[in-house]
């Protein structure tokens, strides 16, 4: 049988950031959500997020939901879904429509989802002029010209310009802590992975204007040299 | 900064070529290219009046008393930028476009409605950059916004062709350190160098008195804006001004007299 119309459900994949609740009344979590969208605002604006609770003991009511999702709008942040919750929560967050979502760390055991294959990385040719940004979703950016101060470069993988890095580069946007940043010649205003960032009055001068890697090591951002020549 | 400078010297040295050339002001509310082209004194329709339909375009343009296949399109004091409505601007960038070689559009400052509408029919833009940082940020920006918000980057035809002119430059600055250099400022915009306008007074005294100072002849800007519009034009130039001036022997004994 073949279908002539198009269906109206259809598949569809999505790459979404997850928020991590460990107590949805904790006064530090608006702030922390707030430092960290204001580093990026045209990048997280509206953005649609999962709920992580596997920390969180409570939210068990629906007006526990509604609290966190003003929260998030304050921070223009759109909860629609909630991930590794127990079966109250699940009963909660479904009365003010969020969605349960198959997290990719679930308590439950489940079968092994077939492998995604990489998806290939964006190349960008022109300079990236001062003002501009671009952001590659579930992959990595490879830039082929200079980066201008006031540019923004954001990938969920990895970053690599090969060329004058003067701009801000945020890796691992979704959260993948191995990603890394790659310059030809560094000289980043801000750089980020998986959320830390660096800015470079904070980087060490001897780092700056040569070949870098910038790396998410202990759970901080290190400066590690390029690579050897020949 | 040296935009407006710059359009009435182009213009000016476009239309000494043979080439039927309209200078026409963007800048509404704060319109200077009358001044510097000399024409206030003439100026009774304006851009605004032929948009909205109060007078026709050749009632609005001005003929350059000096140079004969030169007019000036001016603009309105009295109105502000939201009056420029984009199906009139078409109109009439579409009417200009068939009657003159050349259509020189003077930009305001800044990246809002005005300087987005003088922008968009462009089919070359000369950015017009000082060798100081904010200068050359501002004009990245500028840039960017010409690659993503003109018509040919709306319609995906080919590519608004981008010029870059340095103006005010003073070697002798340059040397000291109190200003960026030529090669400094090329890294920084990657984009291929139209002229080098050296920092002169001729430039002050040229817009003070309504003449274009390509037309002054003593003047070393008027000579390097002549440079420009021969290499835009596509003639080949050697780049002049980036180097401080040496002064001869001779000179040094017997002044400028002897010159």
């Amino acid at each position: 049988m073949t279908a002539t119309t198009a269906s109206r459900v259809q598949g569809g994949i999505f790459t979404l950031m997850v928020v991590r609740i460990a107590d949805p009344y904790d006064p530090a979590l608006g702030r922390e959500l707030e430092e960290q969208v204001a580093l990026s605002p045209g990048f997280f604006a509206d953005a649609p997020v999962v709920l992580d609770l596997r920390d969180c003991p409570g939210c068990m009511s629906a007006d526990d939901f509604t609290a966190l999702r003003q929260l998030l709008r304050r921070c223009r942040l759109t909860p629609v879904g909630v991930q590794n919750a127990s079966a109250m929560q699940l009963r909660a967050a479904k009365a003010v429509d969020l969605a349960a979502v198959k997290g990719t760390q679930a308590k439950s055991p489940r079968r092994a989802a077939p492998p995604e294959s990489a998806p290939r990385p964006q190349v960008v040719t022109q300079p990236v002029r001062s003002g501009a940004q671009i952001y590659v979703r579930g992959g990595d950016l490879v830039v082929v010209a200079p980066v201008s101060a006031g540019a923004e470069l954001i990938a969920d993988g990895h970053i690599h310009v090969y060329g004058a890095l003067r701009g801000r580069a945020i890796a691992g946007a979704a959260g993948d802590r191995d990603a890394r940043i790659f310059a030809q010649r560094f000289e980043a205003e801000l750089v980020s992975i998986a959320g830390r960032y660096l800015v470079n009055d904070a980087i060490a001068p001897e780092h700056l204007g040569g070949a870098a890697q910038v790396a998410l090591i202990d759970d901080r951002l290190a400066i590690l040299p390029g690579w050897s020549k020949g | 900064m040296g935009k407006t400078t710059t359009s009435a010297a182009f213009a000016a040295g476009l239309a000494l070529r043979g080439h039927k050339t309209v200078v026409i002001d963007f800048d509404v509310g704060l319109r200077n290219l009358d001044l510097v082209m000399g024409c206030e004194r003439r100026v009774v329709f304006d851009f605004i009046n032929v948009i909205n339909g109060d007078a026709t375009l050749n009632q609005a343009l001005i003929r350059d008393k000096r140079i004969d296949s030169l007019y000036i399109f001016p603009t309105s004091q009295t109105r502000d930028k939201e009056a420029l409505k984009r199906e009139g601007v078409d109109w009439v960038m579409r009417e200009l476009r068939n009657d003159f070689e050349y259509v020189i559009c003077d930009s305001p400052a800044g990246i809002e409605h005005g300087a987005l509408t003088a922008l968009y029919h462009a089919d070359a833009a000369i950015i017009v950059t000082n060798p100081e940082v904010s200068s050359v940020r501002d004009s990245d920006r500028i840039i960017g916004i010409l690659a993503a918000r003109s018509r040919r980057a709306e319609k995906r035809e080919s590519p608004v062709e981008e010029h870059l002119l340095l103006t005010r430059y003073s070697p002798e600055r340059v040397k000291k350190g109190e200003m960026l250099s030529v090669d400094d400022v090329k890294e920084i915009l990657s984009l291929p160098l139209l002229g080098i306008i050296p920092e002169s007074p001729t430039v002050l005294r040229a817009s003070n008195t309504g003449i274009p100072v390509i037309l002054d002849a003593e003047s070393p800007a008027g000579r390097a804006y002549e440079d420009a519009v021969a290499r835009f034009v596509g003639e080949q130039r050697e780049m002049r001004f980036s180097l401080p001036e040496r002064r001869s022997f001779l000179r040094g004994w017997f002044g400028r007299a002897a010159t």
